[in-house]
């Protein structure tokens, strides 16, 4: 819609045609519009061979790498991990002067801030935070801050509690919800960072003068002057990215003309918003398949050659895995390993049928291989079962080797999104440019479930917490009377929830708001509210035992329900068996029934995730034995998991119960983690290829949205808890993301060491 | 029609019996005491637990997806399936009727309560062969070998896809000559399409304890790679394919 914005909309390139950016492109309607799925579709080569062209690495890549690495031995031999942090100066796009590693190395350039891993301060957020930050990590903020504020300029975090209810901050203090971005960036937001590259900067800026033009109407009410005052933040931010660009040298006013230039464009814009926005995931979007159309141009003109094309991917990555933002131990409790979430999807197929895999999807893998295991980027694929058998193989090849990548179900999510979407953070698609998320961390289902029997009150502290309807008084739980009391309670929860996250995102909006992010998104785009759910495994479990076996409630004192004792058997939720699945079906549309009655901010359409993160130990931490059996403190299963050791009849049934969980009803995404020894997924290495393809292709079909691979011994990690130096880039998978195993915390590092390894009868 | 049976676990990421992703079923119930048994807690129909077989195909209905999709099936395992022949043929007509392929993993020692039906019903064959001498397999499960040889020799005359299963165990099955001959016999079948051999390991030591049996093998070592290599290369040169 943007181009009927627009008076005129002159072609970009009036330069000579050999020196044109968009030589050789196929012409569309892109070039009229800012439409970089169309540009994509136009110009993309599908690739449907093997892995042989790939190059290693260069010797300047491998130098480059060789120095990175020596920092980050730096960084986590540091207290806490922080090699270093500013003090006293606010970051933001114009912030720093450039900063390199070693300038004659890099051939991507662009640093968050002067130094390599130097962390930036982003107080908008909450200065609180940011001040204990610091603090925990053995540095002092500048008292002139300190007098900025709050005082001078109001926080986020400042604006949000101005308006919390009592029912609120009840709420979050008990963690029937938890991890809320009310002191931190929501993130989750992902900016179309191609667009800089294919258009430059004076294109996109005189599309958003159009937009803004566009909303000079009679009624200036109070959605229109948001909007406006929006699009021109958008505007400036725009100007800081082309200054910031140009202390490096580049003039991004226009667009890309070569590979190296599409790369580093793309680059310098999710620079810009890294430097400016301290989200809790900031996801880079769907750009290798994109940045293939340049790299296939030069190839063929002869500019680059194969070794050369990996290396500005090496490149890119080696920036990627850079990305650093100033958060507390208290976050790092709930999110750990220090994630970033630069998530970057590859593969999935196009609305025509086509394949997306390009060979740049081959060359993201491969830096994997090149400059070994990491975390981040969050290589994400976009699994099909019509992707071709050389991009399946490799990516199984790439996952047995590295547990770096998670796979989602594109034959799923492509109805839903289209064919160019992205994934922000673990498992939230969304259309790139014309969508966003407000991040709504999760409501904890299993304590809402004692609620339901305690009358509200909370059954670690006895306060009352919730609506203080009639508790339970049986000795023994019956199904019905249980959930003619979980129900109300959900519905309560559903609410007070749904306020809270109107509450933050409000103010998130008003004191935080994500210019550049925003700026490279179309004026009229689509919000959901991404509201999410913890210990569904647990609630599943418990409505199971109290409906198939007897359920004896243990009281204290007070009266409280504090523990359960099960007698006689009953089936667990990830055995395949319908009769607990089809309640963990049921909890999942009831919970999304329930929060679609709320009404969101900003017209946003209310969605659900079944995501934990790592937040499944500190949720189990803060509540109480539950009528499964699982004694007080105990961490939960993460995201849409088993709970660990009941999944007794191997991967495939517990697969199979994970698929059936409705992505209609939580279409902010269902995660699951699996992890397999070796010897269990084959005998030979063809074989294990093999089977996991046929694991991906049979979870793909069933319906299964997310899964992450992990391959090793628990041996592996148990070697590696105690000699953690021997292990630097040991990478696992966890609910949605991937972390550096020695950097969890012992407590999280014993809970994925106890989780349930796929070994095999 | 349904027919019950005892049933001792499922395994629904099989990825050593048969070929593919496969749906293992392990049933209660063997006649031989093998002394290197790492499932002696299957051994009894007791020991599982009384299933309908219509319950066991609705269960593997909802993973069929999975298992077509990993060129894998359902394999039957045990214990000895073929303890309990008619819940077998049940199982095995009600994969048949979903597509689905289909293996038989035994000793052959109940080759008789095979018909040619529930043969009929099966795609592959994993057989067992302990030993080559009646002396050894006596020694080694209690029972003679004859029955095992002339099941195998049914199956070759039916034409039905074997793959040979050879555990070696140094002191035990590791002579030479009667691997060779064993060799020789199974390459004359003409239906062996693979041969697995597959080193002796001591991970079901625990469940002999646990059960309070005597295990007798505490001192028998793994074989060395180099030894299991040269068994393999002795079937290799009878023309087989060892992977």
């Amino acid at each position: 819609m943007d181009s009927l914005l627009m008076d005129t909309m002159a072609p970009a390139d009036n330069a000579e045609p050999s020196t044109s950016p968009w030589r050789g492109f196929a012409e569309g309607p892109w070039q009229r519009s800012i439409d970089v799925r169309d540009f994509i579709l136009r110009n993309v080569t599908p690739y449907t061979g093997d892995s042989a062209f790939l190059s290693g690495p260069t010797d300047r890549t491998r130098a480059l790498w060789a120095r990175v690495t020596d920092l980050l031995a730096q960084e986590r031999a540091t207290k806490g991990g922080v090699l270093d942090a500013d003090t006293d100066r606010v970051s933001g796009i114009t912030a720093h002067p450039p900063g390199y590693i070693d300038r004659d190395l890099e051939l991507i350039v662009g640093l968050q801030t002067d130094k390599p891993l130097k962390r930036a301060i982003m107080p908008f957020g909450g200065w609180r935070l940011v001040k204990s930050g610091l603090e925990a990590y053995g540095f002092t903020a500048s008292p002139a801050l300190d007098a900025v504020f709050p005082n001078l300029r109001k926080t986020h975090n400042h604006g949000v509690f101005d308006v919390y209810t009592d029912e609120m901050l009840r709420c979050r203090k008990s963690g029937v919800i938890t991890g809320l971005p009310d002191s931190y960036g929501r993130g989750r937001i992902i900016g179309d960072y191609r667009r800089v590259a294919l258009y430059g900067v004076d294109r996109l800026t005189a599309d958003k003068r159009a937009q803004f033009a566009s909303l000079d109407l009679d009624r200036m009410d109070e959605a229109t002057l948001r909007a406006r005052e929006e699009i021109t933040e958008q505007i400036r931010a725009l100007a800081d990215l082309v200054a910031m660009a140009s202390g490096y040298g580049f003039d991004v006013t226009r667009p890309a003309a070569t590979a190296q230039e599409a790369v580093q464009w793309t680059y310098l814009a999710y620079l810009a918003a890294v430097k400016e926005s301290n989200g809790a995931a900031m996801s880079l979007g769907r750009v290798s398949s994109f940045l293939d159309v340049y790299i296939a141009r030069d190839l063929a003109d002869g500019r680059l050659d194969e070794a050369q094309a990996q290396e500005l991917i090496d490149q890119f990555v080696i920036k990627l895995r850079l990305v650093r933002f100033l958060r507390t131990p208290e976050y790092d409790q709930l999110f750990s390993g220090d994630p970033t979430w630069v998530t970057e999807c590859l593969g999935g197929m196009a609305l025509d049928g086509r394949t997306l895999v390009t060979r740049s999807n081959f060359r993201m893998l491969n830096t994997l291989h090149n400059l070994g295991p990491a975390p981040e980027p969050n290589l994400t694929v976009l699994w099909s079962e019509q992707l071709p058998e050389g991009f399946k193989r490799f990516c199984a090849e790439t996952s047995i080797k590295t547990c770096s990548l998670q796979y989602e179900n594109d034959d799923l999510m492509r109805p839903y999104w289209g064919d160019d979407y992205a994934i922000a953070c673990c498992v939230s698609a969304m259309r790139i440019g014309k969508q966003m998320q407000f991040f709504g961390a999760r409501a904890n289902l299993a304590k809402t479930l004692l609620y339901a029997i305690n009358g509200g009150r909370d059954e670690l502290t006895g306060e009352q917490i919730g609506p203080s309807f009639a508790p339970i008084t049986a000795d023994v739980l019956t199904y019905d009377e249980v959930i003619a009391r979980f129900v109300p309670m959900m519905e309560w929860l559903a609410k007070v929830y749904m306020n809270t996250l109107n509450a933050i995102h409000y103010m998130h909006d008003k004191y935080m708001y994500e210019r550049l992010e925003m700026a490279l998104h179309d004026r009229d785009i689509l919000r959901t509210m991404a509201c999410g759910v913890a210990g569904l495994s647990v609630v599943a479990d418990s409505l199971s035992a109290i409906k198939h076996a007897t359920v004896h409630v243990i009281r204290d004192a007070r009266g409280l329900a504090v523990d359960y004792r099960i007698e006689g058997d009953h089936p667990a939720y990830g055995n395949n068996d319908p009769r607990v699945d089809d309640i963990a079906v049921w909890v999942v549309e009831r919970f999304m029934a329930l929060l679609r009655k709320q009404k969101a901010y900003r017209d946003a359409v209310p969605t659900q995730s079944v995501l934990t993160i790592t937040s499944n130990v500190v949720y189990g931490k803060k509540t109480g034995s539950t009528p499964d059996g699982r004694k007080a403190g105990e961490p939960f299963a993460p995201g849409a998991n088993p709970m660990h050791g009941r999944d007794r009849k191997g991967a495939i049934a517990s697969m199979a119960s994970v698929a059936r969980l409705p992505y209609a009803h939580a279409q902010d995404g269902i995660s699951y983690t699996f992890t397999i020894v070796p010897g269990a997924l084959g005998p030979t290495p063809e074989e294990r290829v093999a089977n996991l393809i046929g694991m991906l292709d049979g979870y793909t079909a069933q319906g299964g949205h997310h899964i992450n691979v992990n391959v090793f011994d628990r041996d592996t990690l148990i070697h590696a808890m105690d000699h953690p130096e021997l292990y630097p880039q040991l990478t696992i998978r966890v609910s949605g993301y991937a972390v550096n195993f020695i950097k969890l915390t012992r407590e999280q590092q014993l809970d994925v060491v106890s989780r349930t390894f796929h070994a095999g009868h | 029609m349904t027919v019950r049976g005892w049933v001792h676990s499922v395994e629904s990421c099989g990825t050593v019996d048969g070929p593919g992703l496969r749906y293992v079923l392990f049933l209660a119930g063997c006649p031989l005491r093998c002394l290197y048994c790492h499932n002696p807690d299957t051994r009894h129909l007791h020991d599982g637990t009384p299933t309908d077989s219509g319950a066991v195909l609705a269960d593997i209905a909802r993973t069929a997806g999975f298992l077509t999709r990993a060129h894998g099936g359902v394999t039957l395992s045990g214990g000895e399936p073929l303890v309990q022949p008619e819940f077998c043929a049940a199982i095995l007509r009600g994969c048949k009727a979903q597509g689905l392929h289909t293996a038989l993993d035994t000793s052959g020692h109940l080759g008789l309560h095979a018909d040619d039906h529930l043969l009929a019903d099966t795609d592959l064959v994993l057989l067992d062969i302990k030993a080559f001498t009646e002396q050894t397999h006596r020694a080694l499960t209690g029972a003679p070998l004859r029955p095992t040889l002339e099941f195998a020799e049914r199956l070759a005359g039916l034409g039905k896809p074997v793959w040979l299963r050879y555990v070696l165990v140094p002191g035990l099955t590791d002579h030479e000559d009667e691997i060779a001959a064993l060799a020789g016999f199974a390459a004359g079948l003409g239906v062996v399409e693979r041969v697995d051999v597959l080193p002796f390991h001591k991970m079901g030591e625990a469940k002999w304890a646990a059960l309070g049996l005597p295990y007798r093998l505490t001192d028998t070592q793994p074989p060395t790679a180099e030894q299991t290599a040269r068994a393999r290369g002795l079937f290799r040169k009878a023309g087989l394919r060892v992977p």
